[in-house]
């Protein structure tokens, strides 16, 4: 199967730094695929590469044909890709409701044809953009249907996420962890086929968690939404994920399945820091597999049981 | 080309004027990145001290200028605790509307205290009429008293930042207040220090300005040619804001001999904002200054 | 605390996105407009009538900035050229080519748009405080060019003659502006229609899009809105309102002349003022702001100026004393009630309504 994103050598430097060096990855269509590595590897360079936050130096970014650094980032969403972020960037004086709705936006716009396309959508759009301003200002007709019926489906993605007893309140009086739904709610509204999540879980309680890896994982399975995550908790990564990409200094380690990255040296010496091979000569020496106590480290975090595996 | 001459070494003169002025928003700019509105009328407050001091208390000029560079970084420091500290972490647009509200109390206060009728200064060494010779050029003598002012402050400046701890710690909290906090320093120690330093800067400006053509309320829209300055030499550059300074001056003065007959006169006044478009549109940072960090 | 009203059952997601949400807003808003069109004629006197025209007046030209500064989070301090450029379109197209003042008011206002468009190119490269800087030097080279086109108007000095509007209806109308009255009943009929149209322009998508980029840009841009064309937008339909707001203070002083002087630097920092007063970002605050702001100099000189004996000094003083109060109310609003007198008048009705459960 044909990669649906496909990253290849992307380079990201600022000056002398170098956030990501000659990356490259694929991600398979409807997959959950996984970035972990420590504090500073270039995970979040990544996604902001992605979502055209920076322009990469160097490298390709292909997403189902498109070329990627030729995307405004405004299109991001037509294109067919949403994104979460770290520090949640909600629009704080909005209520919940509004906030999503701008999830929407880009399919909220007057057209008339929806199967127009090329010059002539882009016509229909410049003619739709100029009237909207006074046909909303009269707020009539077709402007009412319209906020009416984004409304309808607005509302179903706040029920798939349990939000819809907040939907009217500021999203700033909101308790971090429902925050994030709602920074998901709104990257959901804009039914993309790939989902950037950025650490979507951090900051979270245990029963949080939970509920998240079960929205992330109905959204992939139900909605078919190939999802990219960077996250911490090694538990929910390992659970949840088919493919995992370790990253490290800005450079790519491996890619590969949960149980390949476990007991991968390369991988545990990134996050143990330790010299692996003076290791591994000073255990053989003392009789004890050296790749076996590194995945002693890994294995600490019991993979999160899916639903279906707890019953 | 006499004329020409003539706009270059008066440009000059005024910008250097300018300059000292823009010196001062700079240094406010740099420590609290505050835009400062009022420094216009921070100019004139300072001029009306100086010739208050000199005409009705008739205290001798020295005396009088120093007394004022007191009162001024008195000013300064009332200003930053009173305004700006509870304002600190508020949106652009409040501290904006802040020193607005600011200049406009100023201008208010001013010739409520003073007066509202033009004060000149008594004859003295500073404001001489009769002009020198500067390469074939007549220059009023205040003139050049501008310029080796705004000389020495540059050089004052200069050595400020480099050798002093006070000048360290604001180059500090300028560059990054949480890494200059976290080293001890005291920012509002510093934000203290610019602000009355600036306006001491600037009641050096209003005295000089004061010389020049008379004190009143008028001298605060010199206010107003700070900005060009500034975003031609970079918000936060006090070499731009010489540099620039001097150039507004020239330009200014090049403009009103060689454009102004084309436009019925007056381009000149506008020669400036013209310029600060276009630096905008090309070069928004200015020769000077240093780009803004955006975040997501 | 934010409570939600109980007992406020909407029945389709039209009626839950309605800006007057229960009947008591229905009536307060609309009685109010009719007792306003009802009692201002019969109940003031002229110089009263002439006042609220300027209320008007303001209002219109507050709201226009509040959609570009308090929706958008855009600093403009050039409104009131953009006023001023409504202003004089509409004197000169009436002085040189007999075009009608009420056709040339929206024209004015057009003009006036297109200007807003032009300031607003910038923003594609520069943001916040370079941005503001920028507006300013658009005020500065507005003013400098209303002081330098007698070759436009083809008058002597920098005034413009402004001669009494006509509304002619072939057949049915003809009637001409001359009273205060008259010019309130039009005053009022354009602040009311601008007021309605800004709730609802700022309660759809476009709306959504100018908050979005106020409180958070990039994520704004990578959630689909494309920030440049909705700040272009802002800046467009607030210079627009700003034009009308321009074109009813020329009409202001029909049979008079307006001046380069009346939309300078000190307009814009005056709508600025009532904006942030008023509270940015609400197009109530708005209102509240520029009425506040208004009339209370006018009260206070009236006041003011019959002091006698040993208050004289301050009434001689006047507009010094006005100068340094007026930077003094913003510099307490600033500090003390940063989101201004809407935020007060949401905690009065806020105790009402929570009454007696008021924490």
């Amino acid at each position: 199967m044909d990669a649906q994103l496909s990253i290849s050598k992307l380079t990201l430097a600022f000056g002398a730094v170098r956030a990501l060096d000659g990356v490259s990855l694929d991600v398979a269509p409807g997959s959950i695929h996984a970035i972990i590595g420590p504090n500073g590897a270039g995970k979040t360079s990544l996604l902001n590469c992605i979502s055209r936050v920076y322009q990469p130096s160097n490298g390709a970014m292909r997403f189902e044909g498109h070329d990627l650094s030729r995307v405004a980032r405004h299109n991001l969403v037509r294109t067919g890709i949403a994104r979460t972020f770290q520090n949640i960037a909600l629009f704080k004086a909005m209520s919940v409701l509004d906030n999503v709705l701008i999830g929407q936006h880009s399919r909220m716009g007057l057209h008339p044809l929806p199967g127009a396309s090329g010059l002539g959508r882009r016509l229909l759009d410049a003619a739709g953009a100029a009237v909207e301003p006074l046909a909303s200002c009269l707020y009539f007709g077709p402007i009412r249907a319209r906020e009416a019926a984004h409304r309808a489906e607005v509302e179903d993605v706040l029920e798939f996420l349990e939000l819809q007893q907040v939907r009217r309140r500021p999203v700033g009086e909101l308790a971090y962890g429902m925050q994030k739904r709602v920074d998901l709610a709104r990257a959901l509204a804009a039914r993309p086929r790939l989902l950037l999540l950025d650490e979507p879980m951090a900051g979270m309680n245990a029963g949080e968690k939970e509920e998240m890896v079960r929205f992330i994982r109905e959204t992939n399975r139900e909605r078919g939404v190939t999802t990219v995550l960077i996250e911490h908790d090694m538990g929910v990564v390992m659970g949840l994920s088919e493919q995992i990409t370790v990253l490290d200094f800005g450079r790519k380690i491996m890619t590969g399945t949960p149980a390949e990255v476990r007991v991968n040296p390369r991988v545990i010496e990134a996050y143990l820091g330790e010299d692996v091979t003076r290791v591994q000569e000073e255990e053989a020496a003392a009789g004890v597999s050296a790749t076996e106590s590194g995945a002693e480290f890994l294995t600490a975090f019991e993979a999160v049981p899916s639903a279906e595996e707890r019953e | 080309m006499t004329a020409f001459w003539q706009d270059i070494i008066s440009g000059v003169m005024i910008g250097s004027l300018y300059a000292l002025i823009a010196l001062g928003f700079v240094l406010i700019y740099k420590s609290s990145q505050v835009l400062n509105f009022a420094q216009g009328e921070v100019v004139m407050f300072g001029g009306f001290i100086a010739v208050a001091l000199v005409a009705s208390y008739s205290i001798a000029l020295p005396i009088a200028f120093l007394l004022t560079l007191v009162c001024a970084g008195l000013i300064g420091l009332v200003i930053e605790r009173g305004l700006l500290r509870p304002l600190i972490g508020k949106p652009l647009i409040s501290i904006v509307m802040a020193t607005i509200g600011l200049a406009s109390v100023l201008r208010g206060l001013a010739p409520m205290l003073w007066g509202s009728s033009t004060k000149s200064f008594p004859d003295s060494f500073l404001n001489d009429n009769r002009p020198i010779d500067f390469l074939g050029v007549p220059v009023a003598r205040i003139s050049l008293w501008s310029f080796g002012f705004a000389v020495l402050f540059v050089v004052l400046f200069g050595l400020f930042f480099k050798f002093t701890r006070t000048g360290l710690a604001m180059q500090a909290v300028a560059d990054d207040q949480q890494a200059a906090m976290s080293m001890g320093i005291s920012v509002p120690r510093v934000f203290a220090w610019s602000w009355g330093i600036a306006l001491v800067v600037a009641a050096i400006g209003g005295t000089i300005l004061g010389n020049r053509q008379g004190v009143d309320i008028s001298l605060a829209t010199i206010g107003l040619k700070v900005f060009p300055v500034v975003i031609l030499g970079g918000l936060d550059s006090i070499t731009g804001a010489i540099v620039a300074g001097i150039a507004i001056g020239v330009i200014e003065n090049l403009a009103g001999t060689y454009v102004d007959p084309h436009v019925g006169g007056g381009f000149k006044d506008v020669a400036p904002y013209v310029v600060m478009v276009i630096v905008l549109m090309i070069r928004p940072y200015g020769l000077f200054g240093s780009p803004e960090i955006e975040r997501v | 605390m934010i409570v939600t009203r109980t007992g406020q059952f909407k029945k389709s997601y039209a009626a839950d996105a309605a800006i007057q949400r229960t009947n008591l807003q229905r009536i307060a808003f609309w009685g109010f407009v009719v007792a306003m069109f009802v009692l201002v004629p019969r109940v003031l006197s002229t110089v009263w009538i002439n006042n609220v025209n300027q209320v008007l007046i303001a209002v219109v030209g507050v709201t226009g900035l509040n959609i570009l500064l308090g929706y958008t989070g855009q600093i403009s301090i050039g409104h009131g050229a953009f006023a001023g450029v409504g202003a004089f379109t509409m004197a000169v197209l009436n002085n040189r080519w007999h075009v009608p003042m009420l056709v040339g008011l929206p024209i004015g206002a057009a003009m006036a748009a297109l200007l807003g468009l032009a300031v607003g190119i910038p923003s594609l490269r520069v943001k916040g405080l370079y941005l503001a800087v920028a507006t300013l030097a658009s005020q500065e080279i507005l003013s400098w060019f209303f002081e330098h086109m007698e070759w436009l108007t083809k008058q002597k000095t920098s005034s413009v003659d402004v001669r009494a509007a006509w509304l002619h209806i072939p057949g049915i109308l003809n009637h001409k502006f001359k009273t205060d009255t008259d010019l309130f009943y039009l005053f009022g009929v354009i602040a009311v229609v601008t007021v309605l149209a800004t709730e609802n322009l700022m309660r759809s998508r476009i709306g959504r899009a100018f908050v979005a980029i106020r409180d958070r840009e990039i994520a704004a841009e990578i959630a689909g809105v494309n920030a440049f064309s909705y700040k272009l937008l802002a800046f467009t339909i607030s210079a627009f309102i700003a034009g009308i707001a321009g074109g009813m203070q020329a009409l202001l002083f029909s049979r008079a002349q307006i001046t380069p002087s009346q939309f300078d630097i000190n307009l814009s920092i005056n709508w600025l003022a009532m904006n942030i007063i008023g509270g940015l970002g609400s197009v109530p605050g708005a209102i509240y702001g520029a009425t506040f702001l208004v009339l209370l100099p006018i009260e206070l000189r009236n006041w003011i100026t019959s002091f006698r004996g040993s208050y004289r000094w301050l009434a001689d003083h006047y507009s010094q004393i006005q100068d340094v109060l007026f930077g003094l109310i913003i510099i307490g609003f600033l500090i003390f009630e940063p989101d201004g007198l809407n935020a007060i008048w949401l905690r009065i009705r806020r105790f009402f309504t929570h009454w007696p459960f008021a924490a």
